[in-house]
């Protein structure tokens, strides 16, 4: 399993080849393991040995939370944390700003470990580098949207004259104008949740933790928040990590999406890598309950480019299949030429290759995403 | 009584107590030993009360001796400060001026002093007793048994040593009635903020709040419905002990109530139960409506 998530890691890095990568920290996770109960240091030497996690419970006492995870989460980037209840991805999560210290491993940012932090460092860095919006908000019910808005900038101990215009700037971006001086109480869940996503931008940092987010959200309003936080990241570019347990989430926002189950990594790539390439019957399983033609994209499917004959039709590498054959076949076209950034000529599509894309492969197996 | 012992050895029948002489001993051992206690460090005592029962008298002077109509009139100002009610201004109103009809206006003064430095005291002591229990679950079982001891415990005997150690007057009145006030004061406040949404509390942590802001802006806040709950206990409580305080010496309401019991008097009696029950609602219904006027945000729903 871990063979399959370097090897696909190795191909994310070169399908970003083209793409912008902005300077700054990002977070690396090294080896962490997580044991609940009374004397989690007695047993680290034991699950590392290979020590499972039934009989871990069973015959001491204690939980494995997390085993053995590895995972770098590149700077101004949507790192995906998918896995189903019980998997361990609130507790993976809460690692990154400290909420929940590691039995072992090392939480990399910035050239400093989180884990190693004093308290008053970790206060600081919590403030000034990290950002997080819950599953259900979290706001302060005493508090309007303005005050809570500016909640974080409080602690950091800005004055209401700074901080407020700040807020107010945000409130306004997230589409909360004219709320300013409601309570939490007053607004719909998406409101609420604008709110905590205002809340988590204004303190400008540049890590932002996303527990489940948007899973207490009606459909509908959901969709609405992924497009709000998908349209913010394209101007921020922060470093976010987001949890999930809803495969298509994941895969609208994610740029890197690691699938947890268990408490172990299954499989670390790119959205495309994970439809294209199941790394195992868990993860195909997952797999196959996915809409493919609006997630794989006309890149990845496209075949190498010929030395010549190039087709006339340019189709942008990013559209998803869906819209590709839609726009195929409002020109009439049997072929198109594939160009990324900078329309650089990337590969070409045929129509029968979108087809055989879009249509489930025939070999996947019978294992139920569900259990364990 | 030894003949309905179904023979059995008289060990087994009468509990074997220790005999009468030996706990005569120990009592006035024990009794003997406090006195000369307190005896040797009376002036110590009185010197540490003295500042208290300036003040007492003080405020009780100033209560009694200003012409009742200032007395009525910042009394409603009050109670519309902090309820923002007519209603509740005119109850007071309309209480305040049947109580000095009946002839009680200076009693009742007497007993509002008392009360008002009691809970005062009893919310400045509980408050801090309150976040500490509820930030370790040691202290909360350190504090939790003291605490089931100050309810139980007949207020008549913890009495006695507080009129042995400060004598009678109010000083020990006023420590009596904060005995028997001060617990469901600590016990809301400890319930309410160990009650506080852990999501928030987490949020809280997230943004990097130090302990202090974690207590001022997210636990006293969401735990403030308990802590108006036990400022109105506490009141209510108060209340109900100045009858018991007179007994050692507080004047007002109480000691009426203390002559009526003693002399049969029916009227007087009930007159000035009354009286503390007005008292009590009024202090009531301003303190609930303060605490609802604190939450507006729980009185707004989206429609």
């Amino acid at each position: 399993m871990t063979d399959a998530a370097t090897n696909t890691a190795d191909l994310q890095a070169n399908t970003d080849d083209d793409e912008f990568v902005p300077a700054g920290p990002g977070i690396e996770i090294k080896n962490l393991y997580k044991i609940f109960g009374p004397d989690p240091k007695k047993w680290i030497g034991a699950v590392k040995g290979g020590m499972g996690k039934e009989e871990l419970n069973r015959k001491h006492g204690h939980v494995l939370g997390l085993t053995d995870i590895s995972l770098s989460m590149p700077p101004g980037k949507i790192t995906v944390i998918m896995g189903l209840s019980g998997s361990g991805k609130s507790t993976l999560i809460r690692h990154v700003n400290g909420l929940i210290d590691p039995t072992a491993g090392e939480i990399i940012c910035d050239d400093a470990d989180v884990c190693q932090m004093s308290v008053e460092e970790l206060r600081n860095f919590r403030r000034a580098r990290t950002a997080m919006v819950f599953q259900k908000f979290a706001l302060l019910p005493h508090r309007t949207v303005l005050e809570n808005t500016c909640y974080g900038l409080d602690i950091q101990g800005v004055p209401r004259a700074t901080s407020e215009p700040v807020a107010r700037r945000w409130i306004d971006r997230v589409g909360l104008k004219g709320f300013e001086d409601n309570y939490p109480s007053q607004l719909s869940g998406g409101m609420q949740q604008r709110v905590g996503l205002a809340r988590a931008l204004a303190t400008d940092a540049d890590i932002l933790l996303m527990d489940e987010a948007f899973s207490a959200l009606d459909p509908l309003i959901r969709l609405d928040m992924q497009a709000v936080l998908l349209e913010l990241q394209e101007e921020l570019q922060k470093t976010i990590v987001f949890i999930t347990h809803d495969l298509d989430e994941a895969l609208r926002l994610g740029d890197r999406i690691a699938i947890l189950r268990d408490g172990r990594l299954e499989q670390v790539g790119s959205g495309q890598q994970i439809v294209q390439h199941p790394a195992n019957d868990y993860v195909s399983a997952f797999v196959r309950e996915v809409n493919r033609g609006r997630v794989l994209q006309a890149a990845t499917v496209a075949r190498p480019l010929p030395q010549d004959n190039l087709p006339d039709m340019q189709l942008p590498g990013k559209i998803v299949l869906e819209e590709a054959a839609r726009r195929m076949i409002a020109a009439g076209a049997s072929q198109a030429l594939v160009v990324g950034a900078r329309n650089k000529p990337r590969g070409v599509l045929n129509v029968s290759d979108v087809l055989t894309a879009m249509v489930q492969p025939t070999e996947t197996n019978s294992s139920q995403p569900k259990g364990g | 009584m030894a003949a309905t012992c179904w023979s059995l050895p008289d060990a087994l029948c009468r509990f074997p107590a220790l005999d009468n002489g030996t706990l005569r001993e120990v009592r006035k051992t024990v009794d003997g030993g406090f006195r000369d206690l307190v005896r040797n460090y009376s002036d110590w005592i009185d010197a540490a009360t003295a500042p208290l029962q300036v003040f007492l008298n003080t405020l009780e002077r100033t209560f009694t001796s200003t012409p009742w109509l200032i007395v009525l009139i910042v009394l409603l100002v009050l109670v519309w400060a902090s309820s923002r009610s007519m209603k509740i201004v005119g109850g007071t109103a309309i209480a305040m001026v049947l109580i000095g009809w009946m002839g009680l206006w200076e009693d009742t003064m007497v007993t509002l002093a008392m009360v008002s430095v009691c809970t005062i005291l009893a919310v400045i002591l509980g408050l801090p007793i309150g976040i500490i229990a509820a930030r370790s679950d040691r202290m909360q079982r350190l504090v939790n048994p003291v605490l089931d001891v100050m309810q139980t415990l007949p207020s008549f005997v913890y009495l006695i040593p507080v009129v042995v150690i400060f004598g009678i007057g109010k000083v020990p009145g006023v420590i009596a009635v904060v005995i028997y006030a001060v617990p469901p004061m600590i016990r809301l406040t400890n319930l309410g903020i160990r009650m506080v949404d852990s999501e928030v509390l987490e949020a809280a942590e997230a943004f990097g709040s130090s302990p202090r802001q974690k207590l001022w802006n997210v636990q006293l806040p969401l735990a403030l419905p308990a802590l108006m709950t036990g400022v109105n206990q506490t009141i209510m409580m108060s209340l109900s002990m100045v009858v018991i305080a007179s007994m050692v010496g507080v004047g007002g309401l109480g000691k009426n109530v203390l002559q009526a019991i003693n002399n049969q008097f029916f009227t007087m009696g009930f007159l000035n139960g009354f009286a503390l029950v007005a008292i009590a609602i009024v202090f009531d219904r301003a303190s609930q409506a303060f605490g609802h006027r604190l939450q507006k945000h729980r009185e707004v729903r989206h429609d």
